[in-house]
């Protein structure tokens, strides 16, 4: 199991395109993959879930991994949200 | 007109409207209604037999919204449409797909019900958040949500993507009328609203026929019906008789004249017969509109309104975004002018859901809006301010009541210059900055607020409503807004003078200027520029070309020593009558 803080560096926030494009990269993968901010904690494959986490620029995702590729998915998550989303 | 008298008489088929934007349009109705779903909470004995429903309905969803996705796309580029592609995927959601499946296993009732109350969790969700843009996703999931229940229920679903008809509707929300003027919709009759609500103000700025207000219009007409919308007078004629038809058919062919009468003078320079030039500027809603401004031979962009960017979108746009449609904009019309508007958000533009005001109208909005938000307002001034790297560029603030307000713009200015500086980004140092003077207490300050800007831009529209207390999208006192009331053209006549003395270049973006009777007042009293709709263009140009700088002074003396609102109308028509100057609904 990988766990980890993840802090939003893109201006727009977890808007909706790079929701899906979350839920997209970690869909490719067999782990099992959360996101829990303020309490509420959503599935990372499920878009409905992704959609209504309020995260805007600076907010604190804690994101965990877990399962056979737990790796190279973290890898992939973790780098698109490094990137700003691709966006800045 | 006396034969429009006889026709409109004699007939039984007649609707009466706010005459909202001109034109006239023949053509197919089509009935735009918002369907209210009923949940059928009944249980079920085979819910094995349910689930498959459910899975009938989810690709029933997907081949309708994998349509929708691909025209988004094509119209509006992959990064505007990715909430089709988010809606799309939602119907793949492996979560909320088997929480509905497991539930409905359990439960046994129609999961239509399961459907409305899984989705809707999700929605509350939203609604709670204090973010605004959340909210608006809540409305973007109860698309997705009704399209399901309704494939459960075996539904046509009716919004299906029109073209070529006359849409008739209660009232348009922005993203309708957005989506509409996407299928080639020829001209529009709504139940409500007035003057200035959305659907007057697209169908204006897309030079389509709309008459708004009818009342009962919905009840009256069908899907299907052949209809006359006589935008000049805000008349529409419901399966017209052939003698109807015959007289529009002349008209419209009249008009295709006079059109290309006016397009000839595109080259020309709104120039009064006594030499004094008129700035003559467009109004731009939706960038497409831009074409429209080149070819109706406009100096520029009098107002942009960002707020547009927004409700096309769905959501805020990030800087990049933002510094990538200000600066085409700019380009694209260089090395004429573009005054962009800071997002004008609140009154009834875009609806903040978790902010419940009593006046929206009177509230949290405009500058009041961007100074309470003041991340979201230096994104908007950063883009700005690299989109001004030509010189070409104009900024100005919406909704100015206090000079603290001017200040803390004129301060943000600064900071996101400097740090554009230190970032070696280049833009305009010298900018020019200006503000709506549409608040009644602006209007009153000119002189005040004049000194620390460059220009005023006055928008009649608000400044009407607020100066005679009268909601003009209000069916029951819309007669109350009168441009031509004695006190909307001395307040006018103060904000230019007293503008004036603080060295602002004034102009006007309500419209009010795009009033070809207004134009002579408005010239006489000494505006620079005039800011109208890129239709407008080429019949305000003809105005100007027609009168005279002096006896439009006189004109405005003589109306301003009046007190009554038929009297100063009386004048001036007789002005027109005097200096032989056509009026195109005259003609019609």
């Amino acid at each position: 199991m990988i766990e980890t803080t993840i802090k939003i560096v893109n201006k727009a926030g977890l808007h909706t395109r790079p929701a899906a494009t979350i839920v997209k990269i970690a869909s490719k993968y067999k782990s099992q993959f959360y996101i829990s901010k303020d309490g509420l904690k959503i599935d990372g494959k499920s878009i409905i879930g992704v959609m209504t986490l309020a995260a805007e620029l600076g907010s604190e995702l804690f994101l965990s991994f877990n399962g056979p590729d737990e790796h190279e998915m973290a890898n992939e998550v973790l780098d698109f949200f490094n990137r700003g989303f691709d966006e800045q | 007109m006396k034969g429009l008298k006889k026709i409109v008489e004699n007939s039984k088929n007649v609707i009466f409207g706010v005459a909202a934007a001109p034109g006239i349009e023949i053509g197919d109705a089509f009935l735009y209604t918002k369907e209210i779903l009923n949940i059928n909470a009944n249980h079920t004995d085979e819910p094995e037999v349910a689930i498959e429903h459910l899975h009938e309905a989810l690709q029933q969803s997907k081949k309708e919204l994998s349509k929708i996705f691909d025209f988004a796309k094509s119209k509006m580029g992959e990064t505007r449409s990715a909430i089709f592609e988010a809606q799309l995927m939602i119907l793949d959601d492996p979560v909320l797909i088997s929480n509905i499946e497991s539930r409905i296993k359990k439960e046994k009732r129609f999961p239509e019900f399961i459907v409305n109350d899984e989705i809707s969790k999700y929605q509350q969700l939203m609604i709670m958040s204090s973010e605004s843009y959340l909210k608006e996703r809540a409305m973007d999931i109860e698309d997705i949500k009704n399209r399901i229940i309704r494939n459960l229920q075996k539904k046509r679903w009716a919004s299906k993507i029109v073209h070529d008809v006359l849409v008739v509707t209660d009232n348009l929300t922005p993203a309708d009328a957005l989506l509409f003027t996407k299928s080639n919709v020829k001209g529009y009759v709504t139940d409500r609203g007035g003057l200035t609500s959305h659907a007057a103000i697209i169908a204006r700025s897309l030079d389509l026929p709309a008459v708004v207000g009818t009342h009962n219009g919905t009840e009256l007409i069908k899907t299907g019906d052949k209809l006359i919308i006589d935008g000049f007078h805000g008349i529409v004629f419901v399966n017209p008789e052939p003698a109807q038809l015959e007289y529009f058919e002349d008209k419209i062919r009249r008009l295709a004249l006079i059109d290309d009468e006016l397009k000839e003078l595109k080259d020309e320079p709104a120039i009064t017969t006594d030499g004094r030039e008129i700035k003559l500027l467009a109004n731009v809603d939706v960038t497409g509109e831009i074409d429209m401004v080149v070819t109706n031979g406009a100096k520029g962009i009098g107002l942009f309104r960002t707020e547009q960017v927004i409700e096309e979108l769905g959501e805020f746009p990030d800087e990049e975004m933002q510094t990538k449609i200000y600066s085409s904009l700019a380009t694209r019309i260089y090395p004429d002018i573009v005054t962009i508007r800071a997002f004008d958000i609140g009154g009834d533009k875009v609806k903040q859901l978790h902010i419940k005001e009593a006046n929206p109208f009177l509230g949290l909005r405009g500058i009041r809006f961007l100074l309470e938000n003041l991340d979201l307002f230096k994104t908007q001034v950063r883009s700005i301010l690299k989109a001004s790297v030509n010189k070409n560029v104009y900024f100005m603030i919406p909704m100015v009541s206090t000079l603290a307000e001017i200040i803390k713009t004129k301060e943000l200015i600064l900071e996101c210059s400097n740090e554009l500086k230190a970032e070696g980004i280049p833009f305009d140092p010298d900018m020019k900055f200006g503000i709506m003077v549409e608040v009644p207490a602006a209007a009153v300050m000119a002189k005040e607020y004049g000194r620390p800007v460059d220009f005023f831009s006055i928008g009649t529209n608000d400044l009407i409503q607020f100066l005679i207390a009268v909601d003009r999208g209000n069916d029951f006192v819309s007669d109350l807004y009168q441009e031509f009331h004695p006190a909307v053209l001395k307040t006018i006549s103060h904000i230019v003078k007293e503008g004036k003395q603080s060295g602002v270049e004034v102009s006007i973006c309500g419209e009010m200027a795009a009033d070809s009777l207004a134009v002579p007042l408005l010239v006489g009293m000494g505006l620079d520029s005039l800011s109208v709709s890129p239709s407008a263009i080429p019949s305000i140009k003809r105005t100007i070309r027609s009168i005279s700088y002096k006896s439009s002074i006189r004109l405005v003396d003589e109306c301003m020593a009046m007190d009554s609102i038929p009297q100063i109308i009386a004048k001036i028509e007789k002005f027109f009558k005097e200096h032989n100057i056509q009026r195109t609904r005259n003609i019609l």
